[in-house]
């Protein structure tokens, strides 16, 4: 019973999704027949939907790659990319601030610039300590506090490790953000701004796109990316490779530059997780800030005085008289 | 339905509160629904433009709403224990305040969940509570908690009302037909047989014997919202009992001021006496006490540990550059002034114990405020945000114009109760004065009602 509704459903999804790209590909395939009649036909057919109801059979060459279409069901989308667990590393050794990450993030997920799903903070652990910046996205628990608040099942923690949010499910009642510790979860406090193509794509949770009002959003890792062997932007972005992303199952992580075993350089460089005595088991590790690469003030002198204050009372501290 | 001429003259005394709405009513009931309207208004506001409107951000994630949450469901399960210990222990002088407690326990408990509804960013999705429901969440035990004590507390105020449902059916008021009709419907055909007297007398005893229980339930579980997270200054072993505590003792000063107000509106001060002032004063004097005790125990651990994330939230409470002054405020007139006007017997006077009453009401509302914001402005990692309004909490227009109109709703529903059903109830009622040499006697009319026939 329960099989053949799960069947049902995500037969509906792909329905769905399927007749979403074939009217997204009516549009653009249009151009692709009559301008590029040059494109080599690559051989393989995809059967599609039409906006007829229709299955027709098109060579794979005339179909336009769209971004943020989603390539899952929504049910597929709840379980996960089979046999990945999802790892990063963050190099604080390696981070001045560059804020790169932030805004490649931003653009790909559209969302305007006071909005950080991933954001660098700038910590001093004690008094006399040194401060480091201090990248931080959603950490994707093992044992996410903010998964077991949902009343709705609106938050999900899939086989792959990631944490995802469906937009179309969750009831904005911000439970999930008081549980979560490391404030990683933001809301929609009113209608989001996107452009109309994406305001329009079909919601899914692999793509946290649209954005909806009065809903809750957060760092999902991007795993429409990872479905096709990208890196997340912010892995990308990074000019001085402070991420590396991975797998936890195939022991690899990489940072675009270099792929070196995950648990070689968790071990070699004293990798911890951040405040691990909440026993939430993150899925994000970080690598101390020893034998930096650049000197913290590097990622303060040029910042806009608008960010500046952000991090003024540790970089400025007013002197006791 | 007969009735003894002390519950004759009962009667009398309030025909005239169900017989005539009069025009002050009215005009406080415009009063109440003009404040309403503002906060429908603010609604419309919410829901059309987002809780961009309300002062709520990102850190803060919940505000006033959830404050007047906890309020009014504390004040609600206070009335369902005093109601429910007053009748299990047949305490005498308690006959004429339990209608009171029970209108309050059910009228706040249909207030006290709009505040979490407006905490809600989509209000249009609020169904999938019931058709995706996730058992492990506080927020799923608490619906479910909430929903069951609502029922149960509605059919212990309604077996309460019954037997008033017959006099009033009996009794040849001057109503309109129509109500005289919904009090036959309502009276269910009781008559005062011996079984059902019986019947009646038992449904009420159970059903006692489960809202008390279920009171100190849901209000732990309404804790465990904010103790099952991992924040400084909620995450605690006390809180369940903290908060059943909490409720019980802000209650059982809204019974002491819903007293005043009707004795002084409908003259009823041969039923609500000095006397009652007195012993739920006493009431109050213990509760406060106790919550004086836990306030206390929950400050000095947390600040004699002096774990980082603590510190921080007790620090902000009692800096008087954030919320020193609050804090003094809630501990001053909501434990320590109610505590000494009992305790001086000078000042254990009706009049005063009301006004302690009052203003400690007051002071828990902030308490909740204390509870739930401060946390919240205390996160883990640095906020390091220079968005004031992301930093600190401050509640917007629309927040107030809903929460006043949350207090409205309670005040209505009030007036018009109480022009439905007697304040006092009639059946029942004994001359407590004359008690003595009758308590034997109802002793033995209690047993003989029990018994099965």
């Amino acid at each position: 019973m329960k099989q053949e509704e799960i069947k049902e459903n995500g037969r509906r999804d792909f329905i769905r999704t399927a007749a979403i790209a074939t009217v997204a590909t009516a549009v653009c395939g249009a151009t692709a027949c009559s301008c590029s009649s040059k494109k080599e036909v690559a051989g393989t057919k995809v059967k599609l939907l039409s906006p007829d109801g229709e299955i027709v059979e098109i060579d794979s060459a005339y179909l336009n790659h769209q971004e943020h279409m989603a390539i899952v069901s929504k049910l597929e989308a709840r379980q996960g990319i089979a046999g990945k667990k999802f790892v990063m590393v963050v190099d604080l050794s390696r981070c001045k601030n560059a804020r790169k990450c932030i805004t490649a993030c931003q653009k790909w997920h559209y969302r305007p610039e006071e909005t950080e799903w991933l954001t660098v903070k700038l910590l001093k652990d004690s008094d006399k300590g040194a401060p480091y910046w201090f990248p931080k996205q959603c950490f994707h628990c093992d044992n996410p506090p903010c998964v077991k608040v949902c009343p709705v099942d609106a938050t999900f923690k899939r086989q792959d490790g990631l944490v995802l949010i469906d937009n179309e499910r969750c009831i904005g009642c911000k439970f999930c953000m008081a549980a979560c510790p490391y404030s990683t979860r933001v809301f929609n406090w009113d209608e989001p701004e996107m452009p109309m193509d994406v305001a329009s794509l079909v919601s899914n949770p692999e793509t946290n796109l649209p954005a909806k009002v009065g809903t809750v959003e957060k760092c999902d890792f991007c795993p429409d990316r990872a479905r096709e062997g990208l890196l997340p932007p912010c892995v990308d972005a990074c000019p001085n490779g402070v991420f590396y992303f991975g797998d936890e199952n195939e022991d690899t992580v990489t940072n675009g530059e270099e792929t070196v075993s995950f648990t070689q350089l968790i071990k070699e460089r004293a990798g911890y997780r951040f405040l691990e005595e909440l026993g939430t088991k993150p899925r994000v590790y970080y690598l101390p800030p020893k034998d930096r690469q650049f000197p913290v003030e590097r990622g303060y002198e040029n910042l806009p005085d608008k960010l500046k204050a952000r991090f003024k009372d540790i970089m400025e501290p007013k002197v006791k008289p | 339905m007969e009735l003894t001429t002390y519950q004759q003259e009962a009667l009398d005394r309030q025909k005239s509160t169900i017989e005539k709405f009069g025009n002050k009513t009215w005009l406080w009931t415009i009063f109440f629904l003009i404040w309403i309207m503002i906060g429908g208004y603010a609604l419309y506001l919410q829901i059309s433009k987002g809780h961009i409107v309300t002062g709520m951000r990102d850190n803060v994630v919940w505000g006033l709403f959830i404050v007047n949450f906890i309020f009014f469901i504390g004040i609600s399960y206070a009335g369902a224990i005093i109601a429910g210990l007053l009748h299990l222990f047949k305490v005498p002088w308690g006959k004429p305040i339990i209608r009171l407690a029970q209108l309050m326990t059910i009228i706040s408990v249909v207030v006290g969940p709009i505040f979490i509804l407006l905490c809600v960013g989509r209000f249009d999705r609020l169904y999938f509570l019931f058709i995706h429901p996730r058992l492990q969440s506080p927020l799923t035990w608490d619906v479910l908690a909430i929903l069951t004590y609502f029922v149960g507390s509605v059919l212990f105020l309604y077996m309460a009302l019954i037997r008033d449902f017959a006099v009033y059916r009996d009794a040849k008021l001057d109503i309109p037909g129509w109500k005289q009709k919904l009090y036959k419907i309502l009276a269910i055909g009781y008559r005062g047989a011996a079984s059902q007297k019986r019947h009646l007398l038992i449904s009420q005893n159970l059903l006692a014997m489960i809202m008390i229980p279920l009171s100190i339930i849901v209000s732990s579980i309404l804790s465990w919202i904010f103790g099952m997270t991992l924040r400084p200054g909620w995450h605690s072993t006390i809180f369940g009992p903290y908060f059943v505590l909490g409720a019980l003792y802000s209650g059982c000063g809204v019974l002491i001021v819903a007293m005043w107000v009707y004795r002084k509106m409908y003259k009823l001060e041969t039923y609500f006496t000095d006397k009652h002032f007195k012993n739920l004063g006493y009431a109050m004097l213990v509760l406060a006490a106790g919550y004086g005790y836990f306030t206390f125990s929950e400050y000095f651990t947390d600040w004699f540990g002096s774990a980082k994330w603590d510190s921080e939230v007790i620090h902000k409470l009692f800096s008087v550059h954030d919320y020193g002054w609050w804090s003094l405020f809630t501990n001053l007139f909501g434990i320590l002034i109610p505590i000494m006007i009992v305790a001086i017997p000078a000042t254990r006077k009706t009049n005063l114990i009301t006004i302690a009453a009052f203003v400690m009401v007051i002071a828990l509302w902030v308490k909740r405020y204390l509870i739930i914001i401060p946390t919240l402005e205390t996160p883990a990692l640095p906020m390091q945000d220079t968005r004031m309004e992301y930093v600190k909490y401050s509640a917007t227009w629309p927040e107030w114009a809903l929460t006043i109109a949350g207090i409205a709703t309670f005040f209505l529903f009030f007036t018009l109760m109480s022009k439905f059903v007697t304040v006092v109830p009639v059946s029942g009622l004994e001359d407590t004065n004359q008690h003595h040499a009758s308590q034997t006697e109802t002793a033995s009319a209690i047993n003989e009602q029990v018994q099965p026939a």
